[in-house]
């Protein structure tokens, strides 16, 4: 996988809360497989009108968002499916992050993306970053305001930077697994055969429950 | 050092410390369907890489299946899915139930048939619904493609540790009132990710009085709650689930018996610690029925459309949307939506006591003029139990259809699906934008209340039922 350590690019808005999985990629393009061939069929049913037209109500038909590559949403996002195609249709339309706010409810955090959805992204390199929910609101609005506006995500500096006339810029905290293994791009199956002994040692002494 | 339930399986399973702080955990039983497997097996033979542990992996077919007419699959595409797993099975050694075969099914449906699902193990599966496993007080989560590569090459996946959240239903269930209920409850409650990042537990007096098959109900849509797993103590009703039928994977006589020895020592210790807790009374859950596009917008019978300003947790702009695509409005009340479409399958609620329960419903009366029901048992063992009970002909006597087994139109990968603005009474899992068919509008609820709805054209209070 290749080493994601900084990355500048246009920044598109979704402005929906709890995307799904089964949104990002409807159901019908899971009998593929393939790994590749999804950017086509992103977000299929929102994007494109019965007579497979784009829908120009969809926000990322916008002229204004062609090319982009950091997508910003709303909480919850890629909660339902575990299918790993949203990450692979999302990566392939061209995103190399997605930005979303957690949420502060009553005594609880509750986290900005799902969690199967997030090990899917960060095994192929995307990444996701959470910010405070006043900082992705700031986001939408400067993108509202600013054509054209794009955004530096620099993985090791853990920084989401707007490239304004004042740059603005956030910090987010990232699990450092997930930074790590996105900054090497590591190759886990490569990595975890290394560890043979312990995976034999294991099984050794696992044999006890014999009704396994 | 006091242990929860979780915290005992975990650590019986942790190979090692990753130097990342990530731990590798051994995997007991990896379970693989059709749609999230075939970019993994070609991974494989791209890195030249066995299966590491091909008899502790088991496949079936069920996501594309046909309901009718099974061995001959018209979508060119899913019958190349479908040919794929069958290949892949035989070039990587793995055991495989397809369509020939009379064990196969929903994949979370035959792995406790099988005896496969075991308390204290660990199980995985490249579906998001794994986590109905956990009803057997086992951690069970579902996986991506990358993670299943990396199961069948090693046997283990990196993983974090995950919190712990003990979910209480405490008091007795109201006559009327499923483990269907308890679980949309919670999901009202807590919010479609109020579970991300931790293992539920189960526990209480209503949990401990259901059946297996309703724990599973409940584990089951763990996920929709936005909790990978979530999980049930072992118990009497456990072991006894696992003596009887045919289960050829579960352990018999003397090892039987080793296992309960051991399986019983599989609770949460009296001083444990959760990192979180709610309780709620079982006794005041009224049967729920969802409204809106994700399983959280959910309200009693007796409720309501909501106005989309007073809907806790859901800016104003997402409920209008949700709203705007599920053809309703605020004030309605939920008795007077009337369905044309019934669905009464899933690894939900497919199994035998699901379909009994909806056959007790059903029998004697005749469907509502205009509504169609599709009843799919989640196996070929439920289909062949539910005709030797002659459930099938109640079914059939009032207007249903009867079906092979598969996923069907919980996703309609298959050709079960809803055409655009049709409105389902669905005993699934996820009431999504689409999820059921490009413009279909799905209503998540228990098999009883699916049936009622059938009978009566429209949601209607099981609690008032003439039993």
């Amino acid at each position: 996988m290749e080493p994601f350590k900084s990355h500048r690019g246009l920044i598109a808005t979704l402005d929906h809360a709890n995307v799904d999985t089964d949104q990002i990629i409807p159901k019908q393009f899971l009998k593929s497989i393939q790994r590749t061939g999804f950017e086509q069929n992103l977000f299929y049913d929102w994007r494109y009108l019965a007579d497979g037209t784009p829908n120009p109500d969809f926000e990322l038909n916008q002229e204004r968002f062609h090319g982009a590559s950091i997508l910003v949403t709303r909480n919850n996002f890629g909660c339902g499916s575990s299918r790993e195609h949203a990450v692979w249709a999302i990566r392939q339309y061209g995103f190399k992050a997605v930005i979303a706010p957690w949420q502060k409810r009553g005594s609880t955090v509750v986290p900005a993306f799902a969690d199967i959805f997030r090990t899917n992204s960060t095994k192929n390199g995307l990444l996701t970053v959470e910010l405070k929910e006043s900082e992705v609101e700031e986001i939408f609005q400067m993108v509202d305001r600013y054509k054209g506006l794009e955004a530096t995500v620099n993985l090791e500096h853990q920084r989401v930077t707007l490239h304004l006339a004042e740059e603005i810029s956030f910090h987010f905290d990232i699990d450092p697994s997930i930074k790590g293994h996105l900054v090497q791009g590591l190759d886990e199956i490569c990595q975890t055969l290394q560890c043979e002994d312990a995976i034999k040692a294991f099984e050794t002494r696992h044999s006890s429950q014999r009704w396994i | 050092m006091a242990k929860t339930l979780f915290e005992k399986i975990w650590d019986a399973h942790v190979v090692t410390s990753m130097t990342d702080g990530m731990t590798l955990l051994y995997i007991d039983r990896h379970l693989v369907h059709e749609v999230t497997s075939p970019q993994a097996f070609e991974g494989l033979r791209l890195s030249k890489t066995r299966v590491r542990r091909p008899e502790l992996t088991f496949a079936t077919m069920d996501h594309n299946v046909p309901t009718i007419d099974r061995m001959n699959i018209k979508d060119p595409i899913s019958r190349a899915q479908i040919e794929a797993l069958t290949a892949n099975c035989a070039e990587f050694g793995i055991t495989l139930y397809d369509l020939k075969s009379d064990r196969q099914g929903i994949v979370h449906i035959i792995g406790p048939e099988l005896g496969l699902t075991l308390p204290g193990t660990t199980i995985v599966c490249g579906d998001s619904h794994t986590s109905t496993h956990g009803a057997f007080g086992t951690l069970a989560f579902g996986i991506g493609t990358s993670e299943v590569e990396h199961v069948l090459a090693t046997q283990c996946l990196r993983q974090k540790r995950p919190k712990t959240f003990k979910v209480e239903f405490s008091g007795k269930l109201k006559p009327g009132v499923t483990a269907k209920d308890m679980i949309l409850k919670l999901i009202g409650t807590i919010g479609t990710a109020g579970g991300t990042g931790y293992v539920l537990e189960y526990c209480g007096e209503a949990v401990r009085a259901l059946s297996m098959e309703a724990r599973m109900t409940i584990c089951n849509m763990s996920i929709e709650a936005g909790a990978r797993a979530g999980m049930i103590a072992p118990d009497d009703t456990t072991f006894q689930y696992m003596a009887q039928g045919n289960r050829p994977f579960a352990p018999k006589g003397k090892l039987f018996d080793e296992s309960v020895a051991f399986w019983g020592t599989l609770v949460t210790d009296r001083d444990a610690k959760y990192d979180r807790e709610i309780s709620i009374d079982a006794s005041q859950i009224a049967p729920q029925v969802t409204w809106g596009t994700n399983p959280g917008m959910v309200i009693d019978v007796t409720g309501r459309v909501p106005d989309p300003n007073q809907v806790p947790g859901y800016h104003p702009k997402d409920v209008e949307q949700a709203l705007n695509y599920m053809g309703l409005k605020p004030g309605t009340p939920i008795t007077e939506i009337k369905i044309d479409t019934v669905f009464i399958g899933s690894c939900t609620n497919a199994r035998i006591e699901d379909l009994r329960a909806a056959a007790k419903i059903i029998k004697g009366r005749k469907i509502a003029s205009g509504v169609r029901v599709l009843v799919v048992p989640g196996s070929e063992q439920v289909r062949k139990q539910a005709e030797a009970e002659e459930l099938h002909t109640v079914f059939q006597a009032a207007g249903c259809e009867w079906r092979q087994s598969g996923c069907s139109m919980c996703l309609g990968m298959n050709p079960d699906q809803l055409k655009p603005g049709e409105r389902c009474a669905s005993t699934s899992n996820r009431n999504f934008e689409g999820r059921q068919g490009k413009g279909g509008r799905t209503h998540l609820v228990s098999p009883e209340m699916a049936a009622a709805a059938a009978i009566a054209g429209h949601f209607v209070d099981i609690r008032t039922w003439p039993r």
